[in-house]
């Protein structure tokens, strides 16, 4: 199986600045071919976006059992979501 | 009727119908999924390509003919596309060999446009210089990967350029009609993007290794319609059969 | 549904005190509408039922272009070959984020295409329909996208994660299809005489294999309890097809074509329309390898395989000497 060319992750800003995102994966058989394939396949040929290609193989990813640790002490910090704070109605949309 | 006019949209537009008609054939049987959808995306300017250049066409003409109805309506004779866009996708190479060899042309000939005295042609040209700047990069990327792969995918290719090549020189014609476009500014005389073409894919089939044949021999009779390949006849007969069968109906 | 009849463990649902501490902390989040990712514990079933129902999924996405790529050459107008076009390039993408989905679940695309090409694994019975007129491209976009739909909305909801996600993109970028096939049956349907009889002829053809999309009934079937206590499978076989049944009935009057069906009726009772079953003997012949275009399309998706492979490998071989050739300066 070799031959097969390699899975690629892809992760795509769009024109709003938000950060890259995940947008999903593809086969290419190397980093020019990947972002090429990303443009027709994710963004349609969108112009003005960005597009980072990464070599499946080369993530690491926490582990499942990491979970707990990793995660439970930022949900703590409940502050750190918008709908901790309770807006009065008449300030408008925040 | 600027007949000069009309004619040079036709050589465009035709150009783009053929060629963006063989691409489709490709659909549903691309040797991976990602070219699939590549090949699409290409057909799919080509025939918005198409619908720009023939409806200008119409509208030159006055004669009430819209896009459709020159593309399905005007047997074979009367087309204007060069005989490389005619020329059957035989295998893959070929089909990016013969996108290559159309796309290098049809950049340089784009950014000519851009600048022409009619201001619908330069806005044609400026939605399309933009579309066909992304064809010739993968086109020319995968002629120099598959030159430069395998032997086998090299063998293939060089075959593919060696049947091509005789068709690249129509796309550099003169006649009457590029003289009087020139003249009056809309586009370039296709003479004039030769250096240019020539030293680019120079250097691609370098890139690709890929040899160039020695003779500049070239078929001819596409762009000016006095003798186009038997090809064209069963592409038309395919394409425009439901407009022919059914002339009264509305799709 | 393009994914029909797919085969669970065959036991049937686990009870619950049968279960191992994993398999049950499993169920527990599967029961909270968790969604399980990649590098999850999962039970070997589960994955093994999604690896079939995913891969069936997008071997018919592949599959499924051939039928209306066979138009493509022939649409009757520019604006409806760009349309086209347009459709089954997305169905070429939907098979894509599905074979990514799957291959998440630890098989790869090619190992996939293998089982497709050697008969091992299935795609929808739909696709081995012929498309004979112009009129059987809106058939197909009404019809055949409009029980897919039925199944792949509710499917945005199932547990697994990178399938749920594949869905919500497909149903996303699907939503323009079913109209498109719609649309052309109303200029068929409105059309001359000529394409009246197209459109009529297209919904006699294409009435009974459609429904033979969601499956036979499985109310009785233990794959599909154990799927749907995964959130695997959703609903039902016939919940789906009554539905689409509801759906489409309408829509055939306002064309004023006729459902092939000289039993279809509304029932006041139920407020459903009551219907005739299809041959579900035509259905499992299709399913062996038998219908009308069994052959062509598997010899089709074997040749463009086949006649890739030099492609793939000369590309592959090319990437491979530019690293070389950039580690070597």
């Amino acid at each position: 199986m070799s031959k097969e060319w390699p899975l690629w992750e892809i992760f795509i800003r769009g024109q709003h600045g938000m950060s890259h995102r995940h947008v999903g994966s593809l086969h290419a058989p190397d980093a020019e071919m990947a972002i090429r394939n990303a443009r027709d396949v994710y963004t349609r040929r969108n112009e003005g976006v960005s597009i980072w290609v990464v070599k499946a193989a080369d993530i690491a990813a926490s582990s499942p059992s990491d979970k707990g640790p990793l995660y439970e002490p930022s949900e703590s910090k409940v502050y750190r979501h918008p709908t901790f704070f309770d807006i009065p109605d008449d300030v408008g949309a925040m | 009727m600027d007949q000069a006019l009309f004619e040079f949209c036709l050589r465009m537009g035709d150009n783009t119908l053929v060629l963006g008609h063989r691409v489709s054939e490709w659909c549903g049987h691309a040797p991976v999924l990602e070219e699939d959808i590549a090949l699409a995306n290409t057909a799919l300017d080509l025939i918005g390509q198409t619908q720009l250049w023939l409806g200008l066409a119409g509208e030159v003409e006055g004669a009430g003919r819209d896009a459709d109805a020159l593309a399905f309506r005007r047997d074979a004779w009367d087309f204007r596309s060069v005989l490389l866009v005619e020329q059957p996708n035989g295998d893959f190479g070929q089909t990016i060999l013969r996108q290559y060899l159309f796309d290098q042309y049809q950049a340089l000939m784009l950014a000519e446009l851009v600048a022409s005295s009619d201001a619908r042609v330069s806005a044609i040209a400026q939605k399309a210089a933009k579309e066909v700047a992304y064809h010739l990069d993968r086109s020319r990327d995968t002629v120099v990967g598959l030159g430069d792969g395998t032997d086998e995918s090299h063998t293939r290719m060089q075959a593919a350029l060696d049947r091509l090549y005789p068709f690249v020189g129509e796309l550099f014609g003169e006649d009457d009609l590029d003289r009087e476009v020139a003249a009056r500014g809309i586009a370039p005389l296709p003479a004039s993007l030769r250096a240019a073409y020539d030293a680019a894919l120079a250097a691609t089939m370098d890139e690709a290794t890929l040899a160039l044949p020695d003779s500049r021999w070239s078929q001819s009779g596409g762009r000016d319609g006095t003798r186009h390949s038997e090809h064209l006849g069963h592409l038309l007969t395919e394409m425009q059969w439901l407009q022919r069968a059914y002339p009264d109906a509305r799709w | 549904m393009y994914a029909q009849m797919v085969k669970s463990t065959g036991q049937g649902v686990k009870p619950r005190e049968d279960m191992s501490p994993e398999e049950r902390h499993f169920q527990d989040r599967v029961d909270a509408n968790e969604k399980i990712e990649p590098k999850d514990w999962m039970p070997d079933g589960y994955r093994k039922t999604l690896i079939r129902q995913i891969a069936q999924h997008a071997h018919s996405e592949v599959v499924g272009q051939l039928p209306e790529g066979n138009w493509i050459t022939r649409a009757p107008t520019l604006e409806r070959k760009a349309i086209l076009l347009a459709k089954v390039q997305d169905e070429a993408g939907h098979g894509l984020y599905l074979y990514c989905a799957a291959e998440t679940l630890g098989i790869s695309r090619d190992e996939l295409t293998e089982k497709l090409l050697d008969g091992s694994m299935k795609y929808s019975s739909i696709f081995n329909y012929p498309t004979l007129t112009w009129a059987d491209i809106g058939a197909v976009g009404w019809l055949v996208d409009g029980a897919a739909i039925m199944n792949q909305v509710p499917l945005q909801r199932t547990s697994y994660g990178p399938y749920s996600r594949a869905m919500i993109r497909i149903c996303k970028e699907e939503s323009f299809h079913q109209r498109q096939g719609f649309d052309i049956m109303m200029k068929m349907a409105q059309g001359t005489e000529a394409q009246r009889r197209m459109a009529q002829d297209a919904l006699n053809r294409f009435w009974y294999p459609s429904l033979m999309m969601f499956g036979p009934s499985d109310k009785d079937s233990v794959h599909s309890a154990q799927s749907m206590a995964w959130k695997i499978k959703i609903n039902t076989n016939d919940e789906l097809r009554q539905k689409f049944v509801d759906q489409t009935v309408p829509q055939a009057h306002y064309l004023g074509l006729t459902v092939p069906d000289d039993d279809l009726r509304f029932n006041d009772e139920t407020g459903h329309w009551d219907f005739s079953e299809p041959d579900w003997s035509e259905f499992y012949e299709v399913l062996k390898g038998n219908g009308p275009c069994n052959e062509e399309r598997m010899a089709a998706r074997r040749k463009a395989w086949d006649d890739g492979a030099w492609v793939r490998e000369g590309l592959m071989a090319h990437a491979g000497k530019r690293s070389h050739r950039t580690a070597a300066e």
